[in-house]
């Protein structure tokens, strides 16, 4: 099968030439991953500029004529899917996967190249079909993301004829490109890793999206399941999920399906894709913490294992999205309790990036900022999940404004700020430039700041009982006059950060013209994907021979040693071997 | 175990020195190609699965009417089903013996082999085509009840699959014209083979299912929780 030649030999070196080859049917990993991060980050601009026309109805309801019911519901539910499948698992896995598994793991492309290039045009095929519904009849589907049968596929939903389809249509191409992409990465990741890399010596970054994408391969067919039977009740009056109903005076075709069906399908998957976003930011903000604080991350093999392990938890909690559902108390109890059991491996990772932190040589590089931001982030909306894992607190706070905070938070806004914190951390390496340092401050502050600013109260409005999903408010006994204006100032909050974000895109795109040239290596990090022969690293990687890797990827500090970090390929040195047994200093 | 031992490595201690063994190639292909095979059949396994669970959810609600059972439904008589079985059957004996020739190295055993394995698995699905055409006729058709919706959308559904393999084994196929050389072709075949029994023992489980009368089904979902 001439789709499987892996480029290792010496006669695969030589950089691809047009531009044909080198950009468009190009099976180089880094290029695909940047193609898959562009394609990300346009529809995440689309998601964002969605996320700001609806915080202009919420602050300013009656102010903005071309907002209607069905303009926001159709807002909410592409912002949702953008944001959560399109943006996050695509930068995530396609994106960082694609262009940092070979390098980190010594390798000179992925095992299955021509699969891994498939695999994007799919992506960018998902995408197409996705904004293609901004421009159909009744425009793209409002069901909101969940897309909850029978709601979702009936007259009265904005987009559900066209809309709904087109969605549909694209989740399926898009699981068949993750899919591609996904079986390339553990494939690599199993069996391309250069001499010495051990599972065990591997980045925490590869641990992550490795157990990321193993929960994709198993978690996405759900997804492809609901989708496929949606599909049929919509096109082929099939009655999967959709029971007897009258809609609008008339008996429809429908009888006997189970809505609740589609609904543990679709968290079957939707946790698990939680995880999916979470794990990989999981394992980059390890590295960048660990580079930046010059110090070996706390607790390595606690923290693979707690990545394993929240990995097989994930597939044991769905149904705590489904407590207002309804189900037998056994089966809540159940699932509370599984739920916060995954808050333990969990909470190991927190502590372990602090004592990461606790006597490290840190330096508050932007990278390091946003990875530190990520803590602050990540723990308040882990502590919100606690609140609502239980049943009984979930009840009452169910579809408010609480839950929207606890998840922007948890898996909205914390892996953004290890993407931001990855992507200056990265891009050095990608460019061969440096970012300009003042404005990624800048930035920094802006974004976590106005994280707070938008998020904490929005927690209050939950509390006070303020239903998410509505497109006003109306008069309400329980809603206070000054939760609108809480709302109005969250609006501004809200408009500042998407405005900020200018700030990154300008600094990306101005550096790669006027920044100042990298170098080697500019952090002194260990890992292997910055010991490259050429910045950027070239077609193939490592030049004639492969790297070979002699110690685990966190010897930073190390006492004897010349520079406070030592490269994975460096062998044991003189001085190390006399400075007595190495592990002594740092087990 | 090995991933046990593997877990409870303290990959801090130990930095080697330098190797003086040979430099390391580059990953071994026909290694990559079986891992990659295994998770494909692990996608595909979970895949069925989740349409097999949502199946016994389903049959669970009293319009469920199973297709077996009754005299007057199409497979309390499931002969035809087990023609086609018998066509499937005979597809995975074809490969397998194919593929024997390639280990032997009989280039005519492995062209008569694959060719009667494709032969046997484009008649598989166009008689389970004919099946839908002859339930069509009988009055079952798609939309008329779940029993019959996930008759149709389990058999397309294993069909495409079989469609993806052929599609992937005309690829090997090429190889020998390519190559002429039969032992670049044993590991794919090899692959493909397994393959062919994996979506044999899925179209197994179906054919049970979809033939299950109402009190199997109803102790199927039972056990499950249903």
């Amino acid at each position: 099968m001439q789709n499987v030649a892996i480029a290792d030999q010496p006669d695969h070196l030589h950089d691809p030439q047009t531009f044909v080859t080198k950009y468009i049917y190009s099976q180089d990993h880094k290029v695909i991953a940047i193609q898959y991060g562009l394609t990300a980050v346009f529809v995440g601009v689309v998601a964002l500029v969605l996320s700001g026309l609806m915080r202009l109805q919420l602050g300013f309801p009656d102010t903005f004529d071309f907002i209607d019911p069905s303009a926001y519901l159709q807002f909410v539910t592409m912002h949702g899917m953008i944001m959560v499948i399109y943006l996050l698992t695509a930068l995530l896995l396609g994106g960082f996967g694609n262009y940092m598994i070979p390098l980190m793991i010594g390798a000179r492309d992925m095992v299955f190249p021509f699969m891994n290039m498939l695999s994007f045009w799919a992506y960018l095929l998902s995408v197409i079909v996705l904004l293609a519904s901004f421009f159909v009849p009744g425009g793209p589907t409002g069901a909101g993301w969940t897309l909850y049968p029978p709601q979702a596929i009936l007259d009265g939903t904005p987009g559900y004829d066209w809309g709904i389809i087109l969605m549909l249509a694209s989740l399926a191409i898009f699981i068949i490109a993750f899919t591609m992409g996904g079986l390339n990465y553990v494939t690599t990741v199993l069996q391309a890793r250069t001499h010495g890399m051990t599972l065990m010596r591997m980045p925490l970054t590869i641990w992550g999206i490795f157990t990321a994408t193993v929960l994709g391969l198993l978690a996405f067919p759900a997804l492809l399941v609901s989708a496929i039977m949606m599909m049929l009740d919509k096109t082929l009056g099939t009655s999967f999920f959709m029971p007897a109903l009258v809609s609008l005076g008339e008996n429809l075709d429908y009888s006997g399906g189970s809505p609740v069906l589609f609904q543990h399908l679709f968290w079957f998957f939707g946790h698990p894709e939680v995880y999916i976003v979470a794990l990989p930011a999981f394992g980059m903000v390890s590295d960048v913490l660990a580079t930046h604080a010059r110090k070996n991350i706390f607790g390595y093999r606690m923290m693979v294992w707690a990545i394993v392990g929240i990995g097989v938890l994930s597939f044991f909690v769905w149904a705590h999205h489904m407590y207002v559902s309804g189900m037998d108390p056994a089966f809540g109890f159940f699932f509370a309790t599984t739920t916060l059991i995954i808050a333990v491996p969990t909470a190991i990772k927190v502590y372990n990036w602090i004592l990461t932190l606790y006597r490290g040589n840190i330096h508050l590089t932007v990278p390091m900022l946003f990875a530190i931001g990520f803590i602050f982030t990540f723990t308040h909306g882990g502590l919100t999940g606690l609140f609502l894992g239980n049943v009984t607190i979930d009840l009452p706070l169910s579809d408010t404004y609480f839950v929207v905070a606890h998840f922007h938070m948890v898996m909205g806004v914390s892996p953004i700020m290890v993407l931001f914190a990855a992507i200056y951390h990265w891009y050095p390496l990608l460019t061969g430039k440096m970012f300009n340092e003042r404005l990624g401050k800048l930035h920094f502050w802006f974004t976590f700041l106005g994280t707070y600013a938008i998020y904490l109260p929005m927690h209050y409005l939950g509390f006070l009982g303020v239903p998410r999903r509505y497109f006003a408010m109306g008069s309400t006994d329980f809603i206070p006059e000054s939760a609108q204006s809480l709302n109005a100032s969250i609006t501004i909050s809200a408009l500042i950060v998407g405005l900020s974000q200018l700030i990154f895109l300008y600094n990306v795109f101005w550096s790669i013209r006027n920044g100042r040239p990298a170098g080697h290596n500019p952090w002194g990090a260990t890992s292997l994907e910055w010991q490259t022969p050429d910045v950027p690293p070239r077609h193939g990687n490592w030049g004639p021979e492969l790297p070979r890797v002699y110690r685990w990827a966190y010897d930073y500090s190390v006492p004897g040693a010349e520079h406070d970090f030592i490269p994975q390929n460096h062998p044991v040195s003189a001085a190390e071997q006399t400075s007595g047994e190495h592990g002594e200093h740092k087990s | 175990m090995n991933i046990l031992r593997m877990l409870r490595d303290k990959p801090w201690l130990h930095p080697t020195a330098a190797a003086t063994a040979a430099q390391y190639a580059g990953p071994d292909h026909a290694a990559a190609m079986r891992v990659l095979l295994r998770f494909i059949l692990a996608i595909v396994g979970v895949l069925f699965f989740l349409f097999i669970i949502t199946f016994l959810a389903r049959s669970q609600y009293p319009d469920f009417e199973a297709l077996a059972g009754q005299p007057w439904q199409p497979f309390t008589d499931p002969s035809r089903l087990w023609f086609n079985t018998a066509l499937l059957a005979c597809a995975s004996l074809a490969i397998q013996w194919g593929l024997g020739g390639t280990r032997a190295g009989k280039l005519n055993v492995t062209v008569a082999g694959i060719s009667a394995a494709v032969f046997f698995t484009v008649l598989f699905l166009a008689a389970q085509f004919d099946l839908w055409l002859r339930l069509q006729s009988m009055g079952f058709f798609m939309a008329g009840n779940p029993a019959n919706s996930y008759f149709y959308l389990l058999t397309a559904i294993h069909g495409l699959h079989l469609i993806g393999g052929l599609v992937v084994l005309s690829n090997v196929v090429f190889r020998v014209w390519y190559d002429n050389s039969p032992e670049s072709l044993t590991a794919p075949l090899q692959l493909c083979t397994t393959y062919w029994h994996f979506l044999l023992g899925v179209w197994l489980v179906l054919f049970a299912l979809l033939t299950s009368r109402p009190e199997t089904i109803n102790a199927l979902a039972a056990m499950c929780g249903f």
